[in-house]
């Protein structure tokens, strides 16, 4: 259970100051900020890309709601990618070392973040985990946020690149009902497509509509983990983002998700809605 | 949910800012919160007095300004609000928009009391 949602329940407090607010007896002063709330993970996030950047390393973060098939797709990449690209994976999870022992067990290093009470991996934790790592010798860095559609699209890791996945037992109405998610998406996947014939309320199309209405252009490629057309699709997407990021270090470039509002700070005097 | 995570961020940087300033406590903290940053208003209010207790704002009043959704149309040029998950032109019905407000989650103003006497 996250250490955040706990005490979370019950009805909205009012917007008056708390009752134990004492009135000042020195001089009070008012000093103007206007600077992100998550300005501290946001330069170790910026640091963390400057690892990635140095060692020309590609670094995705997959996001997804618990069992969209994260885990079970890196497991299918890893085979497919076997001699031709070096891979290694950051594994966030609440309490257990399992993601990582499955993708070990496909021979590749990989390192399990235990993230306690929090919903969501940070930049400090992401950090931490890769001196764990041969950054020196790989291509691609994959990291597995913690299951969850709500909280992980909020904290930059320094990764290039958002994946996020969308399953179809899951509904194609979750774009509507988690829009913050599905915006960060640099990619989208429609997983276990397999399921599509006994599970026909899923609609691709719907699913891609209720994309684009929170504003989503990016690609969405159906697939499912055992292999097919979708799944070649997100290997060539995979081999065209080594390629951009291979061209991006050589001219001293980097990239960034879509995680961050890039307009935000300089719209930040704009009038509040209440 | 992450609520508390980002209350504590916030108050970590309130506690530098009143650090900086020799402040002897935070009398207030105005916050802007916009629908598509991921944070719940009412949430964050829930949380705030637990990541303040025992710091230098542990008194203050938190202020979340709600931002709306704006966008700017690529299209037809016109700027309105829209729903979260309905990000589209009010005007045209286009949605390859730039939203220009309502991602935003940021520390606006921080109110201090220092120690020089308060001028009558
Ligand atoms: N039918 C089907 N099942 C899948 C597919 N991908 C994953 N699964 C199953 O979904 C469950 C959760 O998968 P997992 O990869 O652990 O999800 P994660 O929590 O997102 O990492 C497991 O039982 C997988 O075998 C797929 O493409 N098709
Ligand atoms: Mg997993
Ligand atoms: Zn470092
Ligand atoms: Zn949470
Ligand atoms: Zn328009």
């Amino acid at each position: 259970m996250c250490r955040d949602c706990g005490c979370t329940l019950g009805p909205a407090v009012a917007r008056a100051p708390l009752a134990s607010v004492k009135p000042p007896a020195g001089r009070v002063e008012t000093i103007e900020v206007i600077t992100a709330i998550l300005d501290e993970n946001d330069r170790v996030a910026a640091h963390n890309r400057e690892h990635f950047d140095g060692h020309g390393v590609l670094a995705l973060n997959l996001m997804s709601s618990p069992g969209a098939g994260k885990t079970s797709l890196l497991e299918a990449t890893i085979r497919a990618l076997a001699g031709r690209l070096r891979v290694a994976v950051v594994e966030g999870d609440l309490a257990t070392e399992n993601d990582a022992d499955r993708i070990r067990a496909c021979g590749v290093p990989a390192v399990q973040v235990q993230t306690g009470n929090a919903c969501h991996l940070d930049a400090t934790m992401v950090h931490d985990a890769l001196h764990e790592l041969p950054l020196a010798g790989l291509d691609v860095l994959f990291i597995e946020n913690v299951g969850n559609l709500v909280c992980p699209a909020s904290f930059d890791l320094g990764q290039h690149r958002n994946v996020t996945l969308l399953s179809v037992p899951e509904g194609d109405d979750k774009p509507a009902k988690y829009p913050v998610m599905f915006r960060a998406a640099d990619l989208t996947l429609l997983t276990k497509t397999d399921l599509l014939p006994y599970l026909t309320e899923f609609s691709p199309a719907r699913a891609r509509a209720a994309l684009q209405q929170v504003g989503y252009g990016g690609e969405t490629i159906e697939l499912t983990s055992r292999g097919g057309e979708g799944f070649a699709a997100w290997l060539a997407w995979l081999d065209r983002e080594v390629a951009a990021q291979r061209a991006r270090t050589a001219q001293g470039r980097t990239a960034r998700p879509n995680v961050q509002p890039e307009g935000a700070l300089a719209h930040a005097s704009a009038r509040p809605a209440r | 949910m992450h609520e508390l995570s980002v209350c504590q961020a916030l108050i970590g940087q309130v506690e530098r800012i009143a650090r900086e300033n020799g402040a002897r406590r935070v009398v207030s903290v105005v916050v802007a919160v916009g629908p598509l940053s991921g944070v719940e208003p009412a949430l964050l209010e829930h949380a705030y007095p637990i990541a303040a207790a025992g710091t230098v704002a542990e008194h203050a009043s938190l202020t979340v300004e709600v931002m709306p959704v704006e966008v700017h149309c690529r299209k037809c040029g016109a700027r309105g609000e829209a729903r979260p998950n309905r990000i589209v032109c009010a005007a045209c019905g286009e949605w390859q928009v730039d939203v220009i407000s309502g991602e935003e989650m940021l520390l606006k103003r921080v109110e201090i009391e220092t120690d020089a006497l308060a001028a009558s």
